[in-house]
């Protein structure tokens, strides 16, 4: 009598389109979930006067009705139709130059970091071998640094960089199928902020939501932190923050204080802000 | 056929084996769930966690990933995923490795894994209490889990257990004592885009009308594990 167990798992079969789909001026800033399909309003359709309804994205029709859209983390591409793949808030930015198109992304909370090409991060050195050391990005492998990547690095003029050591640092390479490589210079060969990251302060990590929040051009946080007591701050987009301030027990507030910003309105931040600057 | 016999093979022509005249009085596809509760990034090690309570059943979920793989269980074009199940008391046996697989077939079949090739996800999915329904809350802890985690899939899923009384009643969400009193349970998973079938778990006797009249519950069902889904998902980022 004893029952058996018995199972059958199918690949769930691509949607049939339309039908559910929303379109992405409606949900900006609303909270968009994985397997949403998403309209984009149809641009440039400049010979259809009336043509106001909104209609699938055809990425491959004529080259007039072209439109330059980039799906940003958390959206992809199947055929001409837009996918939402992680849960957050959908955002959008206007392109630079041009008309139509421009960006779209879903804002998610994460923790876990995958290495982008160009994102600057705070890594740690946990090996040296030969001519590279491995460091430590929080990603899912460790990223590789070139002791020739440092400024003012020759053959015979080696970098100081210990086992342990704090790296601020650059992803020259980063994709799915590569180990990353990171650099310490810039394209001109210049440090330009990065390299090893002096004695003492403080490291802890943040959801990689917050990171984006704090290094947003227009963030009040920032600047209302600055002028709490004279700093040293170095933002990683892996969710790492290293802070540096007169004492320790400065340090320690800082650090906290940017912990606990990413639940908070402005309001609530004023508030503790101001209590602090009191004492 | 003797009893204890079943199946779980969809749309492949299930046999029958069920006395006819059982199905009496099925209550039909509105019947309604335990009350669900769910909460997000509730722990701090784990790269996504999610707590989700169907009635008195709760499973604790953590997700690690993409994170670092074995040389061993790498693959070279895709994630490899895994999935722990613990039970409340005591070692995994063979149950635990047995919904374990079930769970990992089901996720396999939603997460995107060639996104992220050469590394792991892990799910570990810890029963809290056991009230009946086990699997399909373990299915949609570890749902949330995911997306909490941030990993990329196609569409969610949920898990949904049908129970069928002696007289042929349909029983959705079932408690312990409903599970032990049923002929059949049967355990759905659907995904949120075409709520199809990704993944069934039988065990008893049921007919093949039978099965197809859990399924139409457990769909109907799943719309308002979705629609929690959402409301939950909602509250996390309301937030920020």
């Amino acid at each position: 009598m004893a029952p058996v167990m018995a199972e059958a798992a199918s690949v769930a079969a691509e949607s049939l389109g339309g039908g559910r789909a929303r379109a992405a001026r409606t949900v900006l800033d609303q909270v968009v979930l994985p397997g949403e399909e998403l309209l984009l309003p149809e641009q440039e359709d400049a010979d259809v006067p009336g043509g106001a309804g909104e209609k699938l994205l055809r990425l491959n029709a004529g080259a007039r009705s072209r439109v330059r859209v980039v799906c940003g983390p958390g959206l992809r591409r199947c055929g001409d139709r837009l996918l939402v793949t992680k849960c957050g808030r959908l955002r959008y930015k206007e392109p630079g130059s041009g008309s139509g198109g421009g960006v779209y992304w879903v804002d998610s909370q994460q923790k876990r970091y995958v290495p982008v090409k160009g994102d600057h991060v705070i890594g740690i050195v946990t090996a040296k071998s030969g001519d590279i050391f491995k460091i430590d990005i929080g990603g899912s492998e460790p990223a590789s640094l070139s002791y020739l990547a440092f400024e003012g690095a020759t053959k015979r003029n080696r970098p100081n960089v210990q086992v342990g050591d704090l790296i601020y640092g650059q992803f020259v390479v980063a994709n799915k199928d590569m180990e990353p490589e990171m650099v310490c210079i810039d394209s001109c060969g210049r440090a330009n902020g990065m390299g090893v990251i002096g004695q003492d302060g403080l490291l802890f990590k943040v959801t990689l939501g917050l990171i984006r929040k704090l290094l947003a051009p227009d963030c009040e946080i920032i600047q209302e932190v600055g002028k709490l007591y004279p700093l040293e701050i170095v933002f990683g987009m892996n969710g790492r923050i290293w802070v540096k301030a007169k004492t320790i027990q400065q340090t320690l507030i800082l650090a906290n204080v940017l912990e606990a910003c990413e639940h908070m309105t402005s309001d609530q931040r004023k508030q503790i802000f101001a209590r602090l600057a009191e004492s | 056929m003797g009893p204890g016999v079943m199946e779980g093979v969809m749309h492949a022509d299930p046999k029958i084996h069920t006395e006819p005249g059982t199905e009496s009085s099925p209550r039909g596809p509105g019947c309604s769930l335990r009350h669900l509760a769910c909460e997000q990034n509730l722990l701090s090690r784990p790269d996504g966690s999610a707590s989700f309570m169907q009635g008195d059943t709760s499973v604790l979920a953590g997700v690690y990933g993409p994170a670092e793989v074995k040389v061993s269980k790498e693959i070279f074009n895709k994630a490899t995923l895994e999935v722990i199940l613990r039970p409340k008391i005591g070692l995994p046996g063979v149950a635990e490795k047995s919904r374990e697989r079930l769970i990992r077939n089901t996720c396999e079949a939603v997460v995107l894994g060639v996104l992220h090739p050469r590394t792991s996800i892990t799910v570990v999915l810890q029963v809290v209490s056991d009230a009946g329904s086990l699997l399909a809350c373990c299915l949609n802890a570890a749902c949330m889990a995911l997306v909490d985690a941030g990993v990329p899939m196609q569409a969610l899923f949920c898990g949904v257990t049908c129970a069928l009384d002696s007289d042929g009643t349909l029983v959705l969400d079932p408690t312990v004592k409903q599970e032990k009193e049923a002929r059949a349970v049967l355990t759905f998973a659907l995904d949120s885009v075409d709520r199809k079938l990704l993944m069934s778990s039988t065990k008893g006797l049921y007919s093949d009308a039978e099965l197809q009249q859990c399924l139409a519950a457990a769909q109907a069902a799943s719309h308002h594990v979705f629609r929690f889904y959402r409301e939950s998902l909602q509250r996390r980022y309301s937030k920020s």
